[in-house]
């Protein structure tokens, strides 16, 4: 645990160290900005919640996220630090989880600087501010999700772009599962029960309750189940594919 | 039992051969020196022994240990350089360090101390708040062997140590290594065979994957042509009459005559059997009335025993 702590402070600082944190707080808030305000008719809408601007993460995510996870092991890989990491006294699991911590929390810094938005509708109405929270929650569970398969795809490469060509085709589908011109189309012949499996393994499905404030243990249990998931291939991947 | 034990080790990458059944026991107090052509397999085979990669044949075992087995335990005793000093390119020399000493398990006023001493030993105090990318070559080194030897480990794996350092850190850096020696296991891999017998007690030669020599750094000088041959240089004599008697030396194989000035004559002597020859080349030469300018023995070169073993090598393979 404390081998967990001690990389996740050096992996949480390293963001700040380089242009990174800067670069992708500014271009994340920016284009939630205009998302919400432009693209989702935040005022026009004349409602006091958050929702257009909840609606605009997945996709915002699906370019981000990647952006952010792609050097996690890639970058190691490429330059020699895995062999320096992983010969220092802490187990893969460790390895992985301080480094995929850091980079969750690093995102969570990130949204927690949308706080203007939430000022914001407070301002102008009165949100409840559960729903909110709840919205700000399922963001976050999405977010880890959608950084566990990151760093789970960087792990196969030590080609930053090639880590993220493929994290953003896989995010994308475990975005448009849950589609519905997608599930039409499974519908049209599938049984029931595959079309069902197929949209719950969406990440729209499970985020889209959160976001209007419907906190349902399943959907928290799914992302939780979802990162476990990516970070324990994560961790095999690299243990069988340490030299190259 | 030996601190490190290294049996029957393989390593396949793909259907080439880089580690091929190596075996060897290093004791604490031992300095071994790994030597081997490019591509030898020398940090193929360091990193299974720290367990960076996993041997497809063979076992590691450090203070009696398997380190697939127990690989955390293992590695806290272990100080790993790995080739080209990998580290962390955004950080500082300190604020890196500093992290090593915290996975090392040091806290508080501990590791402030020992970063701090690190620090000193491999003379970075100038560039500790300077970005390590920032850093030249040397230094870069320089970081990674504090980091190896931070924690003050029983066994230290040094990938070329030396490499891209300047004359006077070569030296620093030797002396280091053999004032740690003692009560450690070193190994280091270098191309630079002075080196060898500047810090080494023992050296083994790979090839192709193969372990082909292994011993003293005098052992295996002793495997030269060169070993035991003599430069001779007399005075009071000619060439054809000194060349004569030499000859009938029977401990003396074979007379090359080399330099000759005015009334000097030069010759380089090769023994039989690798026997002395000092005692009948000085006896002759006090019968024979003549004035010896130059007698040195030769101890053999390690870079000639180094091309011979590993030229073979690669000629059967
Ligand atoms: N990841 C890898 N994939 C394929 N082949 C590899 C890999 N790593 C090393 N090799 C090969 O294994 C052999 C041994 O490499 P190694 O790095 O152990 O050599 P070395 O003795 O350290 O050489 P040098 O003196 O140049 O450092 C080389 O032929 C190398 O090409
Ligand atoms: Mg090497």
């Amino acid at each position: 645990m404390n081998n967990v702590w001690i990389l996740f402070k050096r992996e949480l600082s390293s963001y700040f160290a380089t242009p990174i944190a800067y670069v992708f707080i500014v271009i994340f808030l920016f284009i939630s900005g205009i998302f919400t305000f432009y693209l989702g008719n935040f005022f026009a809408r004349d409602q006091a919640d958050l929702l257009p601007f909840f609606n605009f993460h997945p996709w915002l995510y699906l370019f981000l996220i990647p952006a952010l996870s792609m050097r996690l092991w890639a970058e190691e890989r490429k330059s020699g630090t895995i062999e320096l990491l992983l010969t220092l006294p802490m187990t893969m699991g460790q390895a992985v989880s301080g480094k995929f911590l850091a980079a969750w929390a690093f995102t969570a810094i990130t949204l927690a600087l949308t706080f203007p938005m939430w000022i914001t509708v407070n301002y102008l109405g009165d949100p409840d501010n559960g729903t909110v929270l709840a919205g700000y929650l399922g963001s976050l569970l999405m977010a880890g999700g959608f950084l566990a398969i990151g760093s789970c795809i960087s792990a196969l490469t030590k080609n930053q772009v090639i880590a993220f060509v493929v994290s953003v085709v896989v995010c994308l589908a475990f975005i448009l599962s849950g589609f519905p011109l997608v599930l039409d189309f499974f519908s049209g012949w599938a049984p029931q029960v595959i079309v069902e499996t197929i949209s719950s393994f969406s990440f729209l499905t499970h985020f889209n309750a959160l976001s209007r404030g419907v906190v349902d243990l399943r959907d928290i249990i799914y992302f939780v189940t979802l990162i476990a998931f990516w970070l324990f291939a994560n961790a095999i991947i690299i243990a069988i594919k340490k030299a190259d | 039992m030996a601190m490190v034990e290294i049996k029957n080790l393989c390593k396949h990458y793909g259907p080439f051969t880089a580690v091929d059944n190596v075996s060897f026991d290093v004791e604490r107090g031992e300095v071994l020196g790994f030597l081997g052509p490019n591509g030898a397999g020398k940090s193929t085979t360091m990193k299974m022994v720290t367990g960076f990669l996993t041997p497809d044949g063979g076992t590691v075992s450090i203070g009696g240990h398997d380190i697939t087995k127990n690989p955390v335990a293992v590695k806290k005793r272990i100080g790993y350089l790995p080739e080209g000093a990998p580290a962390y390119p955004d950080m500082t020399a300190q604020t890196f360090l500093d992290f090593i000493a915290e996975v090392r398990g040091l806290t508080g006023n501990e590791k402030r101390r020992r970063v701090e001493e690190t620090i000193n030993k491999v003379n970075l105090e100038g560039v500790v708040y300077q970005p390590i990318e920032t850093l030249s070559k040397g230094f870069k080194r320089r970081v990674g062997l504090a980091q190896a030897i931070l924690h003050d480990p029983e066994v230290l794996i040094l990938d070329e140590p030396t490499d891209g350092l300047d004359p006077n850190q070569k030296h620093e850096v030797r002396a280091l290594i053999k004032e740690m020696a003692a009560e450690k296991v070193i190994i280091l891999s270098t191309h630079i065979l002075e080196e060898v017998d500047a810090v080494c007690t023992r050296a083994v030669i790979i090839a192709a994957g193969k372990l082909v020599a292994d011993g003293t750094p005098t052992e295996l000088e002793a495997r030269s042509p060169q070993h035991n041959s003599v430069t001779l240089a007399l005075r009071g004599t000619d060439k054809k009459t000194a060349e004569r008697a030499l000859k009938k030396i029977d401990v003396i194989k074979t007379v090359e005559s080399t330099a000759e000035t005015e009334n000097v004559v030069g010759f380089r002597l090769y023994p039989r059997a690798n026997r002395p020859m000092v005692a009948a080349i000085s006896q002759l030469a006090q019968e024979q009335k003549w004035q010896i300018e130059e007698l040195h023995v030769h101890k053999g070169r390690l870079d000639e025993v180094f091309r011979t073993i590993t030229a073979n090598q690669q000629s059967l393979t």
